[in-house]
């Protein structure tokens, strides 16, 4: 287990828990929620990043050590996610970038034609590009074609908490494509980011959960420890599971004996 | 389309009637359900709702925890100009009032920005009567040209545009816009606004549709508390709201709850007396009917008032207000504002109390996107 290696955009980590920034009560917490996570890669929407300001901006409360990935929320169109992405590497944000493209303000589920758009331009231009999309193989394909780093695929509609309602999609995604498959949005317990993993899931990104806990210090490394056993039982190979009992010891065992 | 004929329906309805015929089952019903009906929306704002405000609340505060986080983004109103060509009989910039005028020019309007960039900052709505003659779209044009040197985020609380007035504004780099009905009660309007290009009902009613198919980013509507009786013009605010929503998705509908305020030369009596609880009752109701809009309060409220909503649903507050003209840089003595606020506390007081209570006061939540291009 201690080479199980995350690459993810030509770089290793020793963490699959993705965390972020937004809705903290306080953007202090964050360099503790990182260290109790384990977390190695953080995302940061760049509308609220304020370079200007002599206080208060949040990233200045990020670790150094953690990889940042700038998202492209606020943005509606593959136009204005090519924007803002542009703008987060002109700003010294780096070459990642998680792209969100929601032009429903009412459930939040992002565009999956529009996503494409924006990953083929921005990948062509050299970024490490991970989107967010829903969970559906032919956009999953389509994002492959455009040059992802990795597919994003939502777990619940994001910011609800409600867990891995995608689960055979998101299986289908990591049966067929050939990138990493990092579960984004909808996960609301340790448990479920367990799941997701011991599914096969490459990575999950935990934002609301922990930012909203009563308690995200202790919340997040529970999402950390999470991760870990989920990854853990994966790679340890998890027995098949069977409709009716079977024993320890085959009754026709004796047939092949000998 | 326009919201006219749906607005028209529920002003053609026996509202009195309907609030009061709903249950105590109605009420549970709704707050049972999560997609929910107007229907719902109005068994949330009857008197059948108040011996459930407290579930109400715990719903309403889950809701807001879930979407938004902990968090209460801040800004402040910047009044450019008062000359008004209205007679609103409860606003002190009615043309009848006998109130020193002003619009800032170019360098006084850069001090004000200076001196609200000076706070941190970093969303401004900028305010004027309506006159357009004296405070034409060019002037807002060429006003948001120097503020957007100070503030990555301007909106626009002004007269009613046309769409392709709207869409210069956006050109010009205007990324919200704030339209108040007053009262969508189309019988009475007149006679509360019996004079000026304000007295166009329908022109305004659909001034923030015209918004957002001018590409407007953020649409923040709202009733005047009071003005009717305020369920009614609550239900109304929310079925507006709803429609906006449904119809443009990619715009970011918000709604504010303004109770009405004494001011200069009041003569005014409300129609309504909108108390503490019916406030909240609307807050919550709100937040249950739409969990993602945006819900603003401003500094009319009272400090202590505004520090208990904050669980409720409250996601944007107003800090450091002055509605003067100029009243950021108060070199006037002689102004005079619009109505009087209730909280006068300054932003740094507003962020250490947002932090006392557990939350984060976010300045920037947008980043225009002009000049990448």
């Amino acid at each position: 287990m201690n080479n199980d290696i995350f690459k993810l955009g030509g770089l290793e980590f020793n963490s699959r828990l993705l965390t972020g920034t937004g809705k903290y009560a306080d953007d202090s917490v964050i360099p503790d929620v990182c260290e109790a996570s384990g977390s190695q890669i953080i995302t940061v929407a760049l509308r609220r990043v304020d370079l200007e300001s002599d206080t208060g901006n949040v990233m200045d409360f990020i670790p150094k050590h953690m990889q940042l990935l700038p998202n492209t929320s606020g943005a509606r169109t593959a136009e204005e996610a090519v924007r803002i992405a542009r703008l987060a590497k002109a700003m010294g944000c780096g070459d990642w970038i998680k792209i969100e493209v929601i032009s429903d303000n009412k459930y939040l589920l992002p565009d999956g034609y529009e996503t494409a758009k924006a990953t083929e331009i921005l990948a062509k231009e050299g970024f490490v590009v991970l989107p967010y999309v829903n969970a559906d193989l032919y956009i999953a394909r389509s994002l492959v074609d455009a040059g992802a780093a990795a597919v994003m695929p939502l777990g619940a509609p994001i910011g609800t908490n409600r867990g891995l309602k995608t689960r055979e999609m998101v299986r289908i995604l990591i049966d067929e494509i050939d990138l990493p498959i990092i579960v984004d949005a909808g996960i609301g317990r340790p448990s479920e980011a367990c799941e997701a993993m011991e599914m096969g899931a490459d990575a999950c990104l935990v934002n609301t959960a922990i930012a909203t806990a009563s308690n995200p210090k202790m919340m997040a490394k529970a999402f950390g420890r999470a991760v870990k056993a989920g990854r853990e039982a994966y790679l340890s190979g998890p027995g098949a599971k069977h409709s009716h009992a079977k024993a320890s010891s085959p009754l026709t065992g004796f047939l092949h004996e000998g | 389309m326009s919201f006219y004929p749906i607005c028209a329906e529920y002003n053609d309805a026996p509202l009195a009637e309907q609030f009061g015929s709903v249950t105590e089952h109605d009420v549970r019903r709704a707050l049972n359900k999560t997609t929910l009906s107007p229907e719902d929306f109005l068994a949330l704002l009857s008197p059948a709702a108040i011996p459930f405000l407290e579930e109400m609340a715990a719903k309403a505060s889950q809701l807001t925890l879930q979407h938004f986080g902990r968090t209460i983004q801040l800004f402040t109103p910047l009044y450019m100009a008062n000359f008004c060509t209205n007679k609103c009989v409860y606003c002190g910039f009615n043309t009848k009032n006998n109130i020193p005028r002003s619009q800032l020019g170019p360098e006084e309007l850069e001090k004000e920005a200076k001196a609200i960039a000076a706070t941190g900052l970093k969303h401004l709505l900028i305010l004027t009567g309506d006159a357009r003659a004296k405070s034409s779209p060019e002037y807002i044009e060429s006003a948001v040209e120097i503020l957007r040197k100070h503030f990555p985020s301007v909106s626009i609380e002004i007269y009613a545009m046309t769409e392709e007035e709207y869409g210069r504004q956006v050109e010009a780099g205007v990324d919200g816009m704030t339209m108040f009905q007053e009262t969508y009660n189309e019988e009475l309007y007149p006679d509360l606004h019996p004079a000026g290009p304000k007295a166009d009902y329908r022109f305004r009613l659909d001034a923030p549709e015209r918004a957002c198919q001018a590409g407007m980013r953020v649409v923040n509507i709202g009733a005047l508390l009071g003005l009717d009786e305020w369920q009614h013009d609550a239900l109304k605010t929310g079925i507006h709201a709803a429609y906006l929503q449904d119809k443009y998705p990619e715009v970011d509908i918000a709604v504010s709850l303004p109770r009405i305020r004494t001011h200069v030369g009041d003569a005014f009596t409300p129609k309504s007396l909108v108390s503490d609880t019916a406030l909240v009752q609307n807050m919550l109701a709100l937040r249950i009917f739409l969990p993602r809009c945006g819900i603003t309060i401003s500094t009319r409220e009272a400090p202590d008032f505004r520090e208990n909503i904050l669980p409720l649903g409250v996601t944007r507050m107003s800090a450091g207000v002055s509605t003067e003209v100029g009243g950021h840089t108060g070199e006037d003595e002689d102004k005079v504002s619009q109505f009087d606020i209730s909280d006068e506390r300054s932003v740094d007081e507003m962020c250490e109390v947002l932090r006392k209570h557990g939350y984060q006061p976010v300045f920037k939540d947008w980043h225009p996107l002009q000049e990448a291009s």
